[in-house]
């Protein structure tokens, strides 16, 4: 017996307005960004009314406490994801973590500097955010980018996984769950075969850690990046992870103030641990945010919360089958997939398929979901993707599919 | 229904049956424009003689907005020359600038004209444009 989450929807208040044609907001693109419940608006603006000063500077009572705030927000998301708080890299977005990793990888002074003859692998089902930096560090070092092919059905090809990850290869970047098709990759085996090899593992969690319980010792991945605004955090918030042992070989890619050991005219030495990595004054309320995000979530239960979508996604599933014109693109069972479900209507563009949900109040993600690579392997131009949140409901899936069912009527498919 | 004013009939119709798309053998110039935050694209084969526009054909993939506006886009232009032409892209332009505010110039715009809701819907506008702004470009440089 799953637990009753309905009474968590009242806890968001964007849910109080209504949308085109005066419906309800039924908000169906968490995948892209999550709704905040009020704990979470008041935790930064609170911040800003009574803590607002330059964290790490300053002698005076409110640089102590923001300094405080910002520090228990590190310690709280390190308690979250099972790290340690030195392990824990605030940056703006999971596109800068990644692009930071992908920056100190590059810098020589690195003591695991990416170089000439390595190889990087990436994957065909990656967000451009966990493609470009990579594609951009081989082209700075000169090591080659290669890449674990996708099955027709939307899940790893991990038949030449051998090959492909083999002794040259120093990193190995993936994704916790598609952006695209929901499946969730089996990063044990990857992890196993990175391992074998010497090899890093970067895992993009953008997908994974707002939705269901990551541990990074249990994965033993190496670094690990999400952001906060998908998580019910704010915007404006990423994170980074990554092992003491490993962070502390990288060399910083961004430089200013509050990152520094000593600087003279001639050079600088870094601060330790994750401060290294944070050059000027971080994004402080957010962080605050996020950190009552994640007590918000934690108190949910993060495994209730994996139920609650795992029922949804199911219910989707089983409904998208029944309609003419409906093709689900990615996994058709629940078999290792999260909350996300992308899917095509035979003869309507999905910009035009978002269009007509959109008068009923849905809100969905159209198009190539920045995985181009994907859709041109998949020949398609694009896809219609419903994705969920704790605020998410049957009715709201009773509807989408309702709606579905109104788009092929509308644009006469099959008639 | 909103929507309607969106998907006009005319629209629906040129999205299913959309002229002069398929890319003609000879041109003066080829143009490729897309639409990167949606991933919609058009070719388009331009001929001009004259300064009169003699053929334009395209193809593409892209939303019911997008290919039904390039395909009226298509049809009108065909046979103006270059400052009629910019003339009627002009008014175009200016129409789906108008916030619903205007319905078009039906004499100038012709079939053009079903498009005047698309600019109720920001996120739409850069579709209806994509094939025209091909063709500004395609014939800018024909003409330069």
């Amino acid at each position: 017996m799953s637990a009753d989450l309905s009474r968590y929807k009242r806890d968001f208040p964007i849910f109080s307005r209504t949308v085109r044609g005066g419906n309800p907001l039924i908000y169906l693109d968490s995948g892209a960004t999550s709704q905040k419940p009020e704990v979470v608006i008041e935790a930064e603006a609170e911040f800003y009314r009574s803590k607002n000063a330059a964290v790490h500077r300053g002698a005076h009572l409110l640089a102590e406490e923001a300094s405080d705030a910002y520090e228990g927000a590190r310690e709280n998301v390190a308690r979250f994801l099972g790290a340690q708080s030195s392990e824990i890299i605030f940056t703006k977005s999971a596109t800068e973590s990644l692009n930071l990793l992908a920056y100190s990888f590059s810098n020589p002074d690195s003591g695991i500097a990416v170089k000439s003859n390595d190889e990087i692998v990436v994957t065909e089902m990656e967000h451009h955010a966990n493609l470009i930096p990579w594609q951009q560090l081989a082209k700075r070092t000169g090591a080659k980018l290669t890449w674990l092919s996708i099955t027709p059905d939307g899940r790893l090809d991990l038949s030449n996984i051998d090959q492909i990850i083999n002794s040259n290869t120093k990193i190995v970047a993936i994704t916790h769950q598609s952006n695209v098709f929901g499946t969730i990759p089996p990063i044990k085996e990857i992890v196993k075969a990175a391992q074998a090899v010497g090899a890093y593992v970067v895992l993009d969690a953008c997908q994974s850690v707002p939705h269901f319980e990551v541990d990074v010792k249990q994965l033993q991945v190496d670094f690990l990046a999400f952001s906060g605004h998908k998580l019910l955090g704010p915007t404006g918030i990423g994170v980074l992870w990554g092992k003491a042992a490993l962070l502390d070989q990288l060399q910083p890619a961004i430089f200013g103030g509050s990152m520094v050991d000593s600087v003279t005219m001639q050079g600088a030495t870094w601060a330790s641990g994750p401060r290294k990595f944070e050059a000027g004054v971080p994004n402080m309320a957010q962080a605050v945010g996020l950190s009552a995000a994640v007590d918000y979530l934690t108190q949910i239960g993060m495994n209730n919360l994996a139920q609650h979508e795992h029922k949804l996604t199911e219910q989707l599933l089983s409904g998208l089958k029944l309609i003419k014109g409906v093709k689900i693109v990615g996994p058709t069972d629940m078999k290792d997939r999260g909350g996300v479900v992308s899917f095509t209507v035979d003869g309507v563009h999905p910009h035009d398929v978002g269009q007509v949900l959109d008068q009923y109040g849905i809100a969905v993600r159209t198009g190539h979901h920045c995985a181009w690579p994907l859709m041109k392997k998949l020949q398609l131009v694009g896809t219609t993707r419903a994705s969920f949140h704790i605020y998410n409901n049957s009715s709201d899936v009773v509807s989408l599919l309702e709606a579905v069912e109104k788009v092929t009527d509308y644009f006469k498919v099959g008639k | 229904m909103e929507l309607d004013s969106l998907y006009q009939q005319v629209i629906l119709d040129h999205y299913r049956t959309p002229s002069n798309k398929g890319l003609s053998a000879f041109k003066d110039i080829q143009v490729h424009h897309n639409n990167p935050s949606c991933g919609d694209e058009v070719t388009l084969n331009l001929t001009m003689k004259d300064g009169v526009v003699k053929e334009i054909t395209w193809d593409g993939v892209g939303c019911s907005i997008s290919m039904a506006s390039a395909s009226v886009m298509s049809e009108l232009l065909l046979g103006k020359n270059y400052q009629d032409s910019m003339k009627i892209l002009d008014a175009f332009v200016e129409l789906m600038q108008s916030k619903g505010k205007s319905s078009g110039d039906e004499q100038l715009l012709e079939d053009g004209v079903a498009f005047a809701g698309v600019s109720k819907f920001p996120a739409r506008i850069k579709c209806a444009l994509l094939g025209w702004m091909a063709f500004k470009d395609a014939a800018t440089q024909v003409m330069a």
